[in-house]
C-alpha cells in the first residue's frame, strides 16, 4: 500500500476486492459532508439512466425499446434471453415479414413474432395477423377472445436489432429475486461508498 | 429470380381463399456495384425467407399476405431450385377481392437475421404477377 496518509486518487482501473478493502477505512474517516456528498453522486448516476432510458423512448417512440425474448417461439432466430433493440416510428408501415413486438388487450407480456398478414385500407388504418416462426399456427390463440386481427395500436415497437444472450441477467433477477436485491445491495454499497477526491 | 404459377379460386364462408402452386429458382447473393458477394458473411446466422403476395382490391388498397416461408441457415444451400409448391399457410383474403383480381404480385424476401446487430428485411429482384379468374371453382361432387 501507498504512504500511509495520504489521499492518493484512486482509478477506476483499481481491483474491486483490494478497493473493498480500503472503502471500510474511509468510510471512518467519511465525514458528514462526504457522506451527504456521496449520496448526491449516488442519486446523479441513477437520474442518468433514468433520463437515459427515457431519452430512448423518445427516440424509439416506442414505450419500451429494449426487450428481452422469453419464449423460444421465434427459435432459431432469437432464443430464449437474447435482447432485442426496438423503434415505434408513426411513418412505418407495418408490412408482412416484419418481426413485431405487441401487447395483447388485456394482458402485460410483450410478444415477439413475425407479421404475415396486412389488410390495408386506403386511409391508412391497417389490420394484421402474427405467427411465431417456430410455432405451427398463427397467434390467433393468443390473441383476445373473439379478436382475430392486431392493429397498431397494439404494436409497442418494430424490432431493428438485436444482440444474444444478454438479456439473460433480466430473466435471472426475475426468477430468483433474492439475486437481484443481492445485485442491487452490492451496486449501492459500492457507489455510497467509493470516494474520489 | 423465377416463379412460375398456375391457380384457382375457390370461396370459404364470405371471403375468397386463392391456391396458387409456385416453382422457385433462386440464387441468393447480394450483387454490390458489380461485385457479388455472398450474402452469408461471417454476421450471418440464419435467413428467413418468405413469398408475399401483394395485391389491391376494392376494400383494401394493399394486401399482403405471406404464402410460403423458410429458414435458411449458415451452412445451407444458398440455391434454392423448388418445384410445385404448394402454398404453406392458406391464401385467404379479407372479403372477395381476389375473384377477377388480374394483379397479384408474387414476391420474394427475406429477413437477415445477424449474430450480433441490425436485422435488415430485403426483398429479392424479380417478381412475377399472377392473375385470379373470374370465376370460382365449383366443388366436385363425386
Amino acid at each position: 500500500r501507498a504512504v500511509s496518509g495520504s489521499r492518493a486518487h484512486r482509478g477506476a482501473a483499481r481491483a474491486a476486492l483490494p478497493a473493498a478493502m480500503d472503502l471500510f477505512g474511509d468510510l471512518r474517516r467519511m465525514n458528514k459532508r462526504q457522506l451527504y456528498y456521496q449520496v448526491l453522486n449516488f442519486a446523479m448516476i441513477v437520474s442518468s439512466a433514468l433520463m437515459i432510458w427515457k431519452g430512448l423512448i423518445v427516440i424509439t417512440g416506442s414505450e419500451s425499446p429494449i426487450v428481452v425474448v422469453l419464449s423460444g417461439s421465434m427459435e432459431p432466430a432469437f432464443h430464449r434471453g437474447d435482447l432485442l433493440f426496438l423503434t415505434n416510428f408513426h411513418d412505418d408501415p407495418i408490412r408482412a415479414g416484419e418481426i413485431v413486438v405487441f401487447k395483447v388487450e388485456g394482458r402485460d407480456i410483450p410478444i415477439v413474432h413475425r407479421v404475415i398478414k396486412i389488410h390495408e385500407r386506403e386511409n391508412g388504418n391497417i389490420k394484421f395477423l402474427t405467427k411465431g416462426d417456430n410455432n405451427e399456427v398463427d397467434d390467433r390463440g393468443l390473441y383476445k377472445e373473439g379478436q382475430n386481427w392486431l392493429e397498431k395500436k397494439d404494436v409497442v415497437g418494430r424490432a431493428r436489432g438485436f444482440l444474444p444472450y444478454v438479456g439473460m441477467v433480466t430473466i435471472i433477477m426475475n426468477d430468483y429475486p433474492k439475486f437481484k436485491y443481492a445485485l442491487l445491495a452490492v451496486m449501492g454499497a459500492y457507489v455510497l461508498l467509493k470516494r474520489e477526491s | 429470380l423465377r416463379k412460375n404459377v398456375e391457380d384457382f379460386t375457390g370461396p370459404r364462408e364470405r371471403s375468397d381463399l386463392g391456391f396458387i402452386t409456385f416453382d422457385i429458382t433462386a440464387d441468393i447473393l447480394n450483387g454490390k456495384n458489380g461485385l457479388q458477394t455472398f450474402i452469408f458473411d461471417w454476421n450471418v446466422k440464419q435467413l428467413f425467407l418468405y413469398l408475399t403476395a401483394e395485391y389491391s382490391t376494392r376494400k383494401n388498397a394493399l394486401n399482403q399476405v405471406v404464402l410460403w416461408d423458410k429458414i435458411m441457415l449458415r451452412g445451407d444451400n444458398p440455391r434454392l431450385f423448388l418445384k410445385d409448391m404448394k402454398t404453406k399457410y392458406f391464401f385467404f383474403d379479407d372479403g372477395n377481392g381476389l375473384k377477377g383480381n388480374r394483379n397479384i404480385t408474387l414476391t420474394l424476401s427475406w429477413n437477415v437475421v445477424p449474430n450480433a446487430g441490425i436485422l435488415p428485411l430485403v426483398t429479392g429482384s424479380g417478381h412475377v404477377s399472377v392473375p385470379f379468374p373470374d370465376t370460382y371453382e365449383t366443388p366436385k361432387n363425386y
